[in-house]
């Protein structure tokens, strides 16, 4: 009996540790950020200043809370009708045929392959594509992140969305059909009415993925502190500031960083948990 | 609903509806296509290019300098050495990751099994989903704030294997918890009125009957902090010699690829990384799915 208390001792105080090392975490980055905020204020939040000059230091965080924002929405948008067309065609055209699976099996790969060969993939390949189409800047900038941001999101973008496709019950859509309607009739107006929730959900959970990718968006977007002007422009995120900057960064400039840090991860935690709210209010 | 559906049987555009429905079928067929390409496209390249610079030498000896890899391209050459201080840094990094977060994150897994629907478990279950969508370089941030700057006071394998640790735990929780969800609830059950003491039923009973579907989870989880980079760039920085001291600058395949990236003699060099991290990567991928498919 003594033993059994042990046990379950052991595995509350194992749980408890998580809760701990999630505090632990905000506890630090707040800390750490501190000098920032203190210095700059909560103008750190809407100025766009990004000056290391020694005794004149200036740091915003705009640029780049503007450059995570802009990237990771084109993303979506460029990531939308592929993820959506995937998900149909595992979920409801070729459902549970060996191409499906294959097709299924390489979209999962997606998912394995390292942040930075997507990065050495869009430097090499990418870029020289959109220098061929005439974008400036050598190819670097928002929309060439965008596009690989776009890639990499597709398997969490699909999996869910295919997931919930495949489980509209076949009595809905069989009405549907008796009613005369076509294929992409059902679609529209039985499918995806009744996947709604879970389709967006699983798009909100790849935004939250797209906002904090960092190498191949530091290796692509052309690292330039400015506010973007335009889709074409060069620019810098949240998380491809903190990784060119760290490097050298200590005093106010390595607070500035965390406090970007801080930021990011608050962000991604609001969408994360929307996410979730929207899954757990469907199930 | 119901309506949409009416309205579309009094319409009469038979033709033009069919046609529709023709269109977006092979609107979803390109599409998808066009969805695979760049995975196929990706492969290609790195063995294209990467292939040639793969041999034993590389596997086994450690990074050239600049200069070597400078004057070997100017003659035509292969550029030599290796990466194996990165295979032993991502080696020493990830089993150390995994050593920290596999009993933590199955025990937590067990608790939130045992303990549906309680407050505490729920919170637990949250704050964990929560940490999975932490980004990575975030990770590193902590894992510089805690360790580099207060244990090993500099940049350190520790530190790289804290931060990914920290990313791996939350995926072996939810893997843990969902497989043992699928536990019949009578094995438990059986082995409890026997009067096995319920650490036993736990190590006996729970871990073994689910123990595919862990073993899943953590291969998982393994294959995708192999090619984090962000994190460790800032907490295990690099190293260009074989380092398995866990307090010291280490070096792994990702931040060698990066190294490669940034010095223009090395560019030779990159792809044959890239080859390697992504077949080992595919390899677990591939290993957890045997394994997973074996169980069901």
């Amino acid at each position: 009996m003594n033993s059994d208390k042990i046990t379950k001792g052991v595995l509350l105080s194992v749980s408890i540790l998580i809760l701990m090392l999630a505090a632990g975490m905000v506890y630090s980055l707040v800390s750490g950020s501190i000098p920032a905020f203190k210095a700059f204020g909560l103008k750190f939040i809407v100025s766009g200043d990004w000056d290391p000059t020694y005794g004149h230091e200036k740091y915003g965080a705009l640029p780049f809370i503007v450059g995570t924002m802009v990237t990771s929405i084109v993303a979506l948008i460029l990531c939308l009708p592929l993820s959506f067309s995937t998900s149909l065609f595992l979920g409801e055209y070729f459902k549970g045929t060996r191409v499906a699976r294959i097709l299924g099996l390489l979209v999962d790969l997606l998912a394995g392959i390292p942040s930075i060969v997507y990065g050495l993939w869009g430097f090499y390949v990418l870029r020289p594509w959109m220098i061929s189409l005439g974008i400036g800047n050598q190819g670097f900038g928002i929309f060439t992140s965008s596009l690989i941001l776009a890639i990499m999101i597709i398997p969490y973008a699909t999996s869910l969305s295919n997931e919930i496709i495949s489980m509209v019950p076949n009595d809905l859509k069989e009405a549907a059909y008796s009613l005369g309607a076509t294929r992409y009739e059902v679609i529209t107006s039985v499918i995806v009415p009744n996947a709604r929730s879970g389709i967006v959900a699983g798009y909100i959970l790849a935004f939250g993925r797209a906002l904090g990718e960092t190498m191949a968006v530091t290796m692509l977007i052309g690292n330039t502190n400015l506010v973007p002007t335009g889709l074409f422009q060069t620019g810098n995120t949240m998380a491809s500031v903190i990784a060119n900057q760290f490097g050298e960064a200590d005093g106010l400039k390595l607070s500035s960083l965390i406090a970007i840090g801080l930021l990011l991860f608050v962000i991604t935690g609001v969408v994360n948990a929307i996410g979730k709210f929207i899954i757990k209010k469907m199930s | 609903m119901v309506e949409s559906i009416k309205t579309l049987s009094d319409q009469d555009h038979s033709a033009k509806r069919l046609f529709k429905d023709k269109f977006v079928y092979i609107g979803v067929i390109v599409l998808s296509a066009i969805t695979i390409s760049p995975i196929v496209l990706i492969i290609a390249k790195l063995i294209i290019k990467g292939y040639r610079q793969i041999s034993l030498d590389f596997l086994v000896q450690n990074t050239p300098d600049s200069f070597q890899a400078m004057t070997a391209v100017a003659n035509g050459e292969i550029i030599p050495g290796g990466i194996a201080n990165g295979i032993v840094g991502t080696f020493v990094m990830v089993v150390l990751a995994a050593v920290i977060a596999i009993p933590v994150g199955v025990l937590t897994g067990i608790f939130l099994y045992e303990n549906q629907g309680k407050f505490i478990a729920n919170l637990t279950r949250n704050i964990s989903d929560i940490l999975q969508g932490v980004p990575s370089i975030v990770l590193g941030l902590i894992s510089y704030l805690w360790i580099v700057k207060h244990v090993t006071n500099g940049f350190s394998a520790l530190a790289g294997s804290v931060s990914l640790s920290i990313m791996m735990l939350p995926m072996i929780v939810r893997s843990t918890e969902e497989t043992l969800k699928m536990i019949p609830q009578t094995l438990k059950e059986a082995a409890l009125a026997l009067g096995v003491p319920y650490h036993k039923v736990i190590f006996r009973v729970l871990i073994p009957t689910g123990f595919s579907g862990l073993l899943t989870g953590i291969l998982i989880g393994i294959s995708r902090i192999l090619g984090e980079t962000a994190p460790l760039m800032l907490t295990a920085l690099g190293s260009s010699m074989i380092n398995i001291d866990i307090t010291k600058p280490t070096s792994a395949i990702p931040l060698l690829i990066w190294d490669f990236y940034n010095d223009p003699n090395m560019i030779g060099l990159i792809w044959s990384s890239s080859l390697l991290l992504m077949a080992i990567v595919l390899i677990l991928n591939i290993v957890a799915k045997q394994v997973a498919a074996k169980r069901s």
